[in-house]
């Protein structure tokens, strides 16, 4: 099932697609931050930046096309990440 | 050809592994600087209004550019392109050396203007730009280390492809250099919006 034969090679106009997308992405964060949000501009650059990873993980990382047990680790390293940011603004938030 | 049997898989997992310390590496710089943004909105937004966007979005592209090349050449050598392969490397590490003058040419800029860790200005100037600052040059400086030995390894593996060490049924090594530089732009999609665009 893992072996070489089945490994599965990301064609150049997929990956190329990609790069489009983030580079569009790129764009939509810079014009998203010169309008003056308040706030909002900050969670829609983290939501861009979250997304373009999501990109560069699954395509040119592919992660979408390893096993299960690889994206339950990459789950594990986030939500650790999340926990460690979550309680930090418990902490600095309430005090 | 050798018939060492190589766990490809093992290799991968290993190398996601580490990629995940780095994540948390950096991670807790995040987190310091979002702790320290809290505290200091104003006066971390005088300090991200002076770096230059231009910088700052130009490196954005290069570095994707460089991680398509590098993506690419991960296709290439497993289709057993091997010119292609290295091409695609050499792109790369093109990329690479273009980021880091324009880094160069930013830090010189910062620090021409009297703007570095411990300096004159910023000792006498509110304590929330020196934080911000601070933190400009530890994040992007441990960033920058990690683009320095992210080429080295590319022009390591780049030599490994050409000898004919690393081919069609043999490249984990490349697969898991290339991740490493993913690893590097990843960093960087983040560093981006939170130094250059948000404040």
């Amino acid at each position: 099932m893992t072996n070489d034969s089945a490994e599965h090679i990301v064609s150049y106009g997929k990956l190329t697609a990609v790069w489009v997308a983030l580079l569009v992405l790129t764009t939509a964060t810079v014009l998203v931050t010169r309008v003056d949000l308040g706030a909002g501009k900050v969670w829609a650059a983290l939501a861009i930046a979250c997304v373009k990873s999501g990109l560069v993980i699954a395509f040119f990382m592919h992660m979408k096309y390893e096993p299960r047990l690889f994206r339950a680790i990459l789950f594990v390293a986030l939500v650790t990440l999340a926990t460690f940011i979550g309680f930090t603004f418990f902490d600095v938030l309430y005090r | 050809m050798s018939h060492i049997e190589k766990d490809t898989l093992g290799a991968k997992l290993g190398m996601w592994l580490f990629l995940f310390t780095e994540l948390l590496l950096f991670g807790g710089l995040f987190i310091l600087y979002s702790v320290y943004l809290a505290r200091y909105p104003q006066q971390f937004s005088t300090g991200g209004r002076q770096l230059d966007l231009v910088f700052g979005a130009t490196n954005t592209v290069v570095l994707l550019t460089s991680s398509l090349s590098a993506a690419m050449a991960v296709t290439a050598v497993k289709r057993g392109e091997r010119r292609l392969t290295l091409a695609l490397l050499s792109g790369t590490l093109g990329c690479a050396a273009i980021f880091l003058v324009i880094k160069y040419l930013e830090w010189s800029a910062k620090i021409g203007h009297g703007i570095f860790p411990g300096s004159a200005k910023l000792i006498a100037g509110a304590p929330g730009e020196s934080v911000f600052f601070g933190l400009y040059y530890l994040t992007t400086g441990l960033h920058g280390i990690h683009v320095v030995i992210g080429a080295a390894l590319i022009g390591w593996i780049g030599i490994k492809v050409k000898s004919g060490a690393i081919h069609t049924g043999d490249n984990v090594s490349l697969e898991n250099v290339t991740l490493y530089w993913h690893l590097v732009d990843l960093v960087w999609i983040f560093i981006f919006p939170l130094y250059y665009l948000i404040l």
